[in-house]
């Protein structure tokens, strides 16, 4: 739990006060708090740790980092949730998009 | 190097590594204290690459495995209590309590959930009023201010069936227990790429000049761990002992400035036991007299619950550097990631279940495989 995964913003809004944005990590997308980083965008690729974007990073570094996790076998397990209606799939499939 | 076809980068690594080599004249001790770096150590075999004379430890890195004996035996006791959702990150259900774990709770009917995020247990709470939800919220820096905000929010919006048991751990104050510690091995420290993401590194300068020791930030990559370990090994070699940053792809000396504001507005520095290595003033972070009210330890009455660790498992010595998961005599026997005696055998990042994943061969070669 205490990785971080880089992923690219999809959509933003505001969400009960809260700057929130869909995150797309590989095959699946997540909803992200944008709060820590007030400069990033729609495009743009963040670290994110537990549903928080914590930095900026360039498409090259997110995307070699991304295969890195996906290469340990630890992305699936990191993003596993309970009360997520979509499960984590196809990270031998798909890059980080 | 039968790890090395396999790095991003082969010819930067095998440069790093020849470097290294060229670099060493005398055995040097140097700790990394991330679990995700533990991981990729492990994974690229880069303990196995670098020269003899080079000796990685693996330090307390996994908020899983610190999180204190007496903190999973509340998260247990509050689970078991009526109209209780109790929701954590997944790694913590395995973890061994005094006598059971969340995930036997779980299994005989307790209300017991897993979540990627705490924002997940935010909108639980809001869409069930009727249960009380708790957040069993460990890790650190890195974590803490995704929980801060989670609890920021709920006193916001008014909501009162939301409370947080908090067992935060601070990468500093532990480094500054194994200098202190007469036992201690460590002559350099890999500082940790994502705590120091949020936090910046300027924290790690007192420790640095106070006990002459140099600190590196790393990142997650192997060739930038090679990295981290050159500079070190540079440094050791001159008889240097600076701060340096060989994450600046992602670390400023500042760090994260909203991350840090909202941390500091709703957790304050406390003392905190950690799992195998003991009591660490000013180490941990708990929640600040206004949001008492979301405080599960007091809400719940757990706040005298203690429990006295088991003496079996060497989880003590193996997360000070003193010695190898592999030294002990229940590795990968009684204690495999299904069984766990101690807690870095339950998560991937701890250094156990690191070494169960990827050097239990060695084990099985030196015993017989009994």
């Amino acid at each position: 739990m205490c990785l971080a995964i880089p992923g690219k913003i999809l959509s933003t809004e505001v969400s009960n006060g809260i700057r929130v944005g869909r995150v797309q990590f590989g095959g699946v997308a997540r909803e992200t708090c944008l709060d820590f980083v007030p400069e990033a965008n729609v495009g743009d690729y963040v670290i994110v740790h537990v549903g928080f974007a914590i930095s900026m990073v360039d498409r090259a570094e997110a995307e070699r980092s991304y295969e890195l996790l996906r290469s340990m076998g630890v992305l699936e397990s990191e993003l596993v949730s309970d009360l997520e209606t979509t499960t984590p799939r196809d990270f031998e499939a798909e890059g980080l998009g | 190097m039968k790890y090395l076809d396999e790095y991003r980068d082969e010819r930067i690594a095998r440069n790093l590594v020849t470097q290294i080599a060229r670099r060493v004249s005398c055995p040097w001790v140097i700790m990394e204290i991330c679990g995700g770096q533990t991981h990729t150590l492990m994974r690229f075999g880069i303990d196995e690459l670098l020269p003899a004379e080079v000796e990685m430890v693996h330090g307390p890195g996994c908020p899983v495995c610190v999180t204190p004996l007496e903190m999973i035996d509340k998260a247990i006791a509050i689970a078991s209590q009526p109209g209780v959702t109790l929701i954590s990150y997944g790694d913590m259900l395995r973890v061994p309590g005094s006598r059971t774990d969340l995930f036997h709770v779980k299994a005989h009917g307790g209300d017991v959930r897993i979540v990627y995020s705490p924002t997940e247990a935010l909108k639980f709470a809001r869409a069930n009023p009727d249960r009380k939800v708790v957040f069993f919220a460990v890790g650190f820096e890195t974590t803490a201010p995704a929980n801060a905000m989670t609890v920021w929010q709920a006193k916001r919006e008014g909501l009162r069936n939301l409370s947080m048991l908090a067992s935060h751990v601070l990468v500093p104050p532990a480094i500054r227990a194994l200098l202190s510690s007469s036992r201690n091995r460590v002559q350099g420290f890999i500082g940790p790429g994502h705590v120091c993401t949020v936090m910046g590194y300027r924290e790690y300068e007192d420790l640095v000049h106070e006990f002459r020791v140099p600190i590196v930030v790393g990142g997650f990559e192997p060739v930038d761990l090679l990295e981290a370990i050159l500079m070190l090994v540079t440094q050791l070699e001159a008889g240097r002992a600076e701060l340096e940053n060989q994450y600046a792809r992602s670390v400023t000396y500042q760090g994260n400035r909203q991350a840090q504001t909202i941390l500091g507005e709703v957790f304050e520095v406390c003392d905190r036991k950690w799992r195998g290595i003991g009591g660490i003033p000013e180490s941990g972070l708990s929640l600040r007299e206004e949001y008492a009210d979301f405080d599960a330890d007091r809400i719940f009455g757990t706040e005298q619950v203690t429990a006295e660790e088991p003496s079996e498992c060497i989880s003590a010595e193996v997360l000070q550097g003193l010695k190898k998961p592999t030294d002990c005599s229940q590795f990968a026997r009684r204690c495999t990631p299904e069984t766990p005696l101690g807690a870095p055998m339950v998560s991937s990042e701890g250094a156990c279940a690191a070494y169960y994943q990827y050097r239990r061969h060695m084990v099985a070669t030196s015993s017989g495989g009994q």
